[in-house]
């Protein structure tokens, strides 16, 4: 008897890209089920948003430095947005399947492991998109703050924004595959230390002199200073950016590395058949 | 039911071939030095006690757990290093693995038959909502089935590949006795119109004894028996299954109720 399947499938890149289609289809037919869930992708952005937004028109009628620096606050949530909505994008959408318990199923499948990640990539700029762009149009809306006006650089920042994220979004998925749901809380909160950290609000020299090493250890720190450079001085700083890029190499591959040595953890102690707490 | 082929394929052909495979999670050993083929085409059910190493032995099967030591391969791919090989050749059901239950019967089926690259998929679909009555239950959440019908569906989730390798992990654990008949009638259906090596664990020896042409009895991670259903009744002068199984296990357990 032969399965009715494409063996070809199996091996080559085509196969390859139809399996992350399916779980791609797959995290789509879960989010059109309910419109909660679109409704929760856009509210949190929104509200931080409307915060930062009257925040800022309120500092900059009373301060020149604001003043002069239109956008600082609405330009860093949006930016901290993309960091920690792809992160949470990622994660959450796997968490999906130990909630549902339908890993065992997934991994006994041909699926690979590189396919589900390029599909949780793939989901992550999906919900991503589906936040972030009615936030960034309702930015425009209320504040007159356009963050696409950053033009190459706003790409250039979006993408060593993502890339952070999905790097954190790969190691806090490994452990969770490695140790359960009793490990889920890394998925939800190891992004916000980013938030001091990284300087999305302030300037890195405000920060204690050692805790400024900490901070230029990390990529996004980078991104933050840039939309300052634009916003304060009107100067794209290129070598901020290489900096990023160089530092995310570092953070996606320890993420891919995390990742991979604990699914490979996970097989050995057989956590992949108890998904529980 | 008669023994339908011979125990002894080669390694490529053989659906399973296990040799000395040992699994260990700290100090237990879950699985002692297991060895055992599959023929094309047998059924063989995998029987023991809680704790006495099925599920790990199929988990092993599947490359879900990598063996502490000894060797697991399907179709001659070793399942530690290339599973990905024959994957698309295996199935798999049970009652403990859950379907995404937002997703509705229709969604499910079509993103796993994607995933195992089917040609034709809502073909596909259409054929096992004949086969198992989903017509109905098609564009309904699987959250809002009940047992019985989460069941057909992920019977048909298993069957969407035509595998040639089917592994069943007590697939009719919680059902009524009609729906538990009904589930056996297809699989019997399926076994003989496709002819797949079948790896039953069970615990229930009625359907042990109407399906499986082989059993392989384990304890504490050992097998203690390997024969057809029938030469075990008559080699312990028993009338049924049942009680050459509570023979066995009370033998080794040491207790005589």
């Amino acid at each position: 008897m032969t399965a009715r399947t494409s063996q070809a499938n199996h091996y080559d890149l085509r196969g390859s890209l139809r399996r992350i289609g399916a779980m791609i289809l797959r995290y789509w037919y879960l989010i059109r089920s309910s419109w909660p869930r679109i409704l929760e992708l856009i509210y949190w952005p929104f509200v931080q948003m409307l915060m930062w937004g009257f925040l800022q028109t309120h500092l900059a009628q009373t301060s020149s430095y604001y003043a002069q620096a239109a956008g600082l606050f609405l330009g860093g949530v949006l930016l901290w947005d993309i960091l920690v909505r792809t992160q949470l994008g990622f994660s959450l959408s796997f968490l999906e399947e130990m909630w549902s318990r339908n890993l065992g199923h997934l991994l006994m499948s041909p699926l690979r492991a590189n396919e589900l990640i390029a599909a949780l990539m793939s989901v992550s700029m999906l919900r991503l998109a589906i936040g972030f762009l009615p936030v960034a149009f309702f930015a425009y809306a209320f504040f007159d703050f356009n963050i696409f006006s950053l033009g190459p650089a706003f790409i250039a920042f979006f993408a060593n924004l993502v890339f952070t994220s999905w790097g954190l979004a790969l190691a806090t998925t490994g452990v969770v595959l490695r140790y359960g749901l009793g490990a889920e809380g890394f998925a939800w909160f190891i992004v916000f230390i980013l938030l001091p950290l990284c300087c999305v609000y302030y300037p890195v020299s405000i920060l204690p002199e050692w805790l400024q090493y900490v901070s230029l250890s990390l990529p996004p720190t980078y991104v933050f200073e840039g939309l300052r450079g634009i916003l304060l001085e009107g100067v794209v700083k290129t070598d901020l950016l290489v900096k990023a890029v160089l530092l995310n190499a570092v953070v996606f591959s320890i993420g891919y590395y995390v990742f991979r040595r604990l699914l490979r953890s996970a097989r050995v102690h057989g956590s992949l058949m108890q998904m529980g707490e | 039911m008669q023994q339908r082929k011979a125990n002894s394929p080669n390694i490529v052909d053989a659906p399973v071939m296990i040799n000395d495979l040992c699994k260990t999670f700290g100090d237990v050993n879950a699985v002692d030095g297991i060895s055992f083929s599959m023929a094309p085409g047998s059924i063989t059910a995998l029987l023991g006690g809680n704790g006495a190493g099925k599920t790990t032995t199929i988990a092993m099967i599947l490359g879900l757990i990598v063996p502490s030591s000894g060797l697991v391969h399907v179709f001659g791919a070793d399942m530690s290093k290339d599973r990905h090989s024959v994957l698309h050749r295996i199935n798999f059901e049970s009652p403990y693995v859950d379907m995404p239950m937002r997703l509705t019967v229709r969604q499910n089926l079509e993103v796993f038959g994607r995933l195992y690259g089917l040609e034709d998929v809502r073909s596909r679909v259409d054929e096992l909502a004949d086969e198992f009555r989903l017509g109905d239950l098609l564009d309904r959440p699987v959250g809002k089935l009940s047992s019985g019908q989460k069941t057909r569906v992920s019977l048909s989730k298993a069957l969407l590949n035509h595998p040639e390798l089917l592994l069943l992990d007590e697939p009719t654990a919680s059902l009524d006795p009609d729906t538990a008949d009904w589930v056996r009638e297809r699989l019997e259906a399926y076994c003989a119109a496709c002819e797949p090596a079948v790896l039953l664990a069970s615990h229930n020896m009625l359907e042990v004894e109407r399906l499986a042409d082989r059993v392989i009895l384990l304890d504490r991670g050992r097998i203690v028996a390997d024969n057809a259903p029938k030469a075990l009744m008559d080699d312990f002068g028993k009338t049924d299954l049942e009680s050459v199984f509570l023979e066995i296990v009370r033998r080794h357990d040491g207790t005589n109720i």
